[in-house]
């Protein structure tokens, strides 16, 4: 039977996912904001199953506006990639060193 | 197994195989379509959790709008994948570790597996909802009056995120040829026209 630990366990498995991704993939500034966007996914996921199974619209709320937030994100995080890709020819997050102390 | 047993899973499965795709590809391009399987996916899991209007704001939105960003900026840029690749191996073990860490820690909190600690198993108030009742509805009765200035926010939050991106990507070049209309305007006849007085010559 289906019910709210096995949505709120799809989102404990996509939530490790992307944290795996991270590890695996951090030399590449876009699959790591593709991870953090799975992140968000994993993270909306629960709080759509506890509006459903609290009945509450609230938790559906939230959604909308994290996925304001992560639009938004996405949207600021390629347009600083496309400018760093224009003056270092690089995204390889081990060239991207010059705030280094 | 009822049938929604059954999507569940089906669709499940599919989240999770093409989030491991997500994560495990080569070409970043191929990362990027099945992020777009995930979303898909995904918005069927949240049509069976009956948010009918967030599921279809997530295609929309998210394939419709953000992955196609992904997509163009991936095109784009020139990514030597094979250089990018360099310590995939070296890091799959640590990165393993710790996923399988953070969900049995994750699973054990909510899971059926471990002793459900938060009592999650045993919440159900879901409640069945007759066939005219509109979920777009009673999100939007809600979104305008207890959380108006939140969606206000938003808003703001989105002028900011476009005006940033603009910003961020315009660039001038000096080598552009372009008018300046303003110029173009302001021009009076005396810049462009020179009368020359000059005494009538017969030619012999």
């Amino acid at each position: 039977m289906i019910g709210l630990t096995s949505y709120l366990t799809l989102g404990a498995i996509l939530f490790a996912i992307s944290v795996a991704g991270i590890f695996l993939n951090r030399k590449n500034i876009v699959v790591l904001l593709m991870c953090i966007e799975l992140m968000l996914l994993a993270a909306n996921i629960n709080f759509i199953a506890f509006s459903h199974y609290l009945n509450d619209s609230a938790g559906q709320v939230f959604v909308f506006f994290i996925l304001t937030v992560a639009a938004a994100e996405a949207a600021i995080g390629l347009a600083i990639l496309v400018t760093l890709f224009r003056s270092r020819h690089s995204i390889d997050v081990e060239d991207l060193d010059a705030l280094k102390g | 197994m009822s049938i929604t047993d059954f999507l569940f899973f089906v669709f499940a499965g599919t989240v999770i195989a093409a989030a491991l795709g997500v994560v495990l590809s080569k070409n970043p391009v191929h990362s990027v379509l099945f992020l777009i399987m995930t979303f898909f996916a995904c918005s069927a899991i949240w049509l069976m959790l009956e948010a009918e209007f967030l599921a279809i704001t997530l295609v929309l939105v998210y394939v419709g709008a953000v992955m196609v960003l992904f997509l163009f900026v991936v095109m784009m840029l020139d990514i030597n994948a094979a250089k990018m690749r360099e310590g995939f191996v070296s890091y799959l073990p640590i990165g393993i570790l710790f996923a399988v860490l953070m969900l049995a820690i994750m699973v054990y909190v909510v899971g059926p597996v471990g002793p459900d600690v938060m009592a999650t198993a045993a919440l159900d108030n879901a409640v069945k909802h007759a066939a005219d009742y509109s979920n777009t509805e009673a999100l939007g009765e809600i979104l305008y009056t207890d959380y108006v200035l939140a969606f206000e926010i938003a808003a703001i939050i989105l002028l900011v995120a476009i005006i940033a991106a603009i910003s961020l990507t315009l660039r001038r070049r000096p080598t552009t040829k372009h008018q300046n209309p303003s110029e173009q305007v302001k021009v009076k006849r005396n810049d462009r026209l020179k009368i020359i007085k000059s005494d009538a010559e017969v030619l012999k």
